[in-house]
């Protein structure tokens, strides 16, 4: 095995690891901090693919804004009926079953694949020479331009959501 | 890098913009006018003008397509745009008295309702899988949000915690089946997609295979779809009456909207496969609306679970794999709107103070005291059974003529059986009102402008049965070209 492949396989057995204690776990402060493990994880990923713009954002929103939220939405929880209560409903043994077979099924397919498809255009030298965030930048403000405007939208609508559904007086 | 002239591109957006826009306004004004109608009423207009700016975009012959190519307008997503305009504006008609009866009558409510048409409009002119995805987006955040809008009551609340978790999960199932196809093809961009099959010959791939039964699940989902409707009947019963009529048409149909358009645009040369799917879901649809209605004595479950059939009906226009087929789903979608909205309508006539008015029995003997709205209900009924001379027959027979044509007559003479079964429990509801005597007095609650979106819908209801003629030619002309 080469020195990348022994890196990657590091990262995916962990973070798979990581993903079975984040929802097996009967605390769910437990949980939300094996996941930060787990999004840290993610980040190492991304810097092995040349991304390190991806990398940063992946630890500041993900660790440092959501993980955040999490605990403090866990704060204003009943941590101790959470605690004595099972983690998971009488159907689980099922629900195992399902992922394994499919992750054999999606391991079989996936063997499969015989055709690469083409690269684009952003390869790991122009990233380079270009740097990631203003390529990140231009490609966010003209291809992708459409979309991003789409995006403020919804995210728009989430606040008006939560106003609406927490904050609304009701008569 | 090239600049883009966006100041061009913006104009084929404007219909979607004039509807942001109108939302925004009417967050705001809600603020100084307390009267309610006054936002209804300026949301409507809005939608006029927004229909105006469609109208306009008509000139375009040919698809025009802005943005990088993310954004497509041509016939099949503008006579998709109408169906949304046509939908938001009788919701907005039934909803006014509605909502206050139900105390829930937020400004929020009509912004809400824009945000989400404005998300479907996106959906419908989505050429690129990224502004799909967030234009579904938009449109399932704001429907989750109306969903949960009774918040006193545990079955809004539940509806709307329903309707997010599973959405959520169609979403990721719609995301998987984005990256698998990004993966193999290196683009996200449906002609993209298309040419990338063909050209690198993995047609007959498994994991395209696998990424298209991604998406066909998510599409499935938002169309509810069996297996995948398990969500359909309890989010349609806790859902304010007024959304339930929205989400019953306007999700499924932006739904449709972009599983004809990925499938026909993105696959095209993957007919046998994605049909393989298409057709046991088409199937085990019709079976399962038809059947599990017969059995509901709620009138919003027993729509929910007939809107489930008429999914299975749409389907077969996508299934013919032809153009014609997909105007036959697309026509049969509008007609739908009508008869479903119209259907809506009388029920939240039942609803007033202190009195849900949401059973079957609620219904025993209403023509003895309200002849006039029994005759409605009775139009709307035998329209979504497909009785000749309403439009339900001329959606019906469109579809399963394209099914016929197509060679998929097995699946037309299932779909007519169902019918058949489904007559069952639409002529219930006639039976209870014309055939029994009255238990105790129901009153209505009408509005103006109740009556004005029961008489546009019984207009075109009975208008689309006997003169079919301009619907069809207006489809076959926005399609078909």
């Amino acid at each position: 095995m080469s020195m990348p492949q022994v890196f990657f396989a590091y990262f995916a057995v962990t973070m798979v690891t990581l993903s079975v204690l984040v929802v097996t776990r009967r605390n769910p402060v437990h949980s939300v901090l094996w996941m930060l493990i787990l999004f840290v994880h993610i980040a190492g990923l991304y810097l092995f693919l040349n991304a390190e713009f991806l990398a940063a954002v992946q630890i500041i929103i993900y660790a440092g804004a959501i993980l955040v939220l999490f605990l403090f939405v866990i704060m204003l929880l009943n941590l101790r009926k959470e605690e004595t209560e099972k983690r998971f409903q009488k159907q689980w043994p099922f629900s195992v079953v399902a992922g394994i077979v499919f992750a054999i099924f999606l391991v079989l397919i996936v063997k499969n694949i015989a055709v690469l498809a083409p690269l684009g255009p952003y390869t790991a030298e122009t990233m380079k020479s270009e740097g990631h965030m203003m390529t990140v930048g231009t490609v966010l403000y003209t291809e992708f331009l459409l979309p991003f405007e789409i995006a403020s939208l919804v995210l728009l609508v989430a606040i008006i959501g939560a106003v609406v559904l927490a904050k609304k007086r009701i008569e | 890098m090239k600049t883009a002239n966006y100041l061009v591109e913006i104009t084929m957006l404007m219909p979607e913009l004039t509807m942001m826009f109108m939302a925004l306004i009417l967050l705001l004004l809600d603020l100084v006018v307390k009267k309610k109608e006054v936002l209804a009423g300026v949301g409507i207009s809005g939608i006029l003008v927004a229909i105006y700016g469609t109208y306009k975009l008509f000139v375009f012959t040919e698809p025009q397509s802005a943005f990088a190519d993310m954004f497509v307008l041509d016939g099949y997503s503008n006579f998709f745009k109408l169906i949304f305009y046509f939908n938001i504006i009788l919701t907005m008609l039934i909803s006014l008295k509605y909502m206050s009866i139900e105390k829930a009558s937020f400004g929020e409510y009509y912004a809400l309702l824009l945000f989400s048409t404005t998300g479907m409009m996106i959906m419908a002119s989505a050429s690129d899988l990224i502004t799909l995805y967030l234009g579904l987006e938009l449109m399932a955040l704001s429907t989750y949000i109306l969903a949960g809008l009774l918040r006193k009551q545990p079955r809004s609340n539940e509806a709307a915690l329903k309707y997010f978790f599973l959405g959520a999960f169609s979403s990721a199932f719609l995301l998987y089946g984005i990256s698998l196809t990004y993966g193999l093809t290196g683009t996200t961009n449906l002609k993209g997609i298309a040419a990338a099959l063909q050209t690198l010959n993995i047609l007959e791939s498994p994991v395209v295979f696998l990424g298209l039964i991604f998406l066909i699940a998510a599409f499935a989902f938002k169309v509810a779809l069996a297996p995948f409707h398990m969500w359909a009947p309890d989010v349609y019963e806790g859902a304010p009456t007024s959304v339930t009529a929205f989400m019953s048409v306007g999700p499924k149909a932006a739904g449709f909207a972009v599983m004809g358009r990925v499938l026909f645009e993105a696959f095209g040369g993957m007919h046998l496969q994605w049909n393989s799917i298409l057709i046991p879901l088409a199937i085990i649809t019709m079976a399962v609306g038809s059947i599990s209605a017969l059995a509901q004595t709620n009138i919003k479950r027993m729509l929910a679970y007939s809107s489930i059939a008429h999914a299975g009906y749409m389907l077969l226009g996508v299934i013919a794999g032809t153009p014609g087929g997909l105007a036959s789903m697309v026509n049969y979608l509008m007609i739908y709107m009508f008869m479903n909205i119209g259907a809506f309508a009388i029920v939240i006539m039942l609803r007033r103070e202190g009195f849900q008015g949401e059973n079957l029995d609620d219904y025993t003997g209403l023509a003895k005291s309200h002849p006039l709205a029994s005759a409605l209900m009775l139009i709307f009924m035998f329209s979504l059974t497909g009785i000749p001379p309403t439009a339900g027959f001329i959606g019906k027979f469109y579809v399963f003529m394209e099914a016929i044509n197509a060679g998929y007559t097995y699946l037309a003479v299932i779909a007519v059986v169902f019918s058949v079964i489904s007559a069952f429990f639409y002529l219930r509801v006639v039976m209870n009102m014309y055939m029994k005597d009255p238990k105790e007095e129901v009153t209505l609650t009408t509005t103006s402008s109740l009556n004005l979106a029961l008489a546009i819908t019984t207009v075109m209801v009975i208008l689309i049965g006997v003169f079919p003629s301009f619907l069809l030619n207006l489809v076959r002309t926005s399609i078909l070209g």
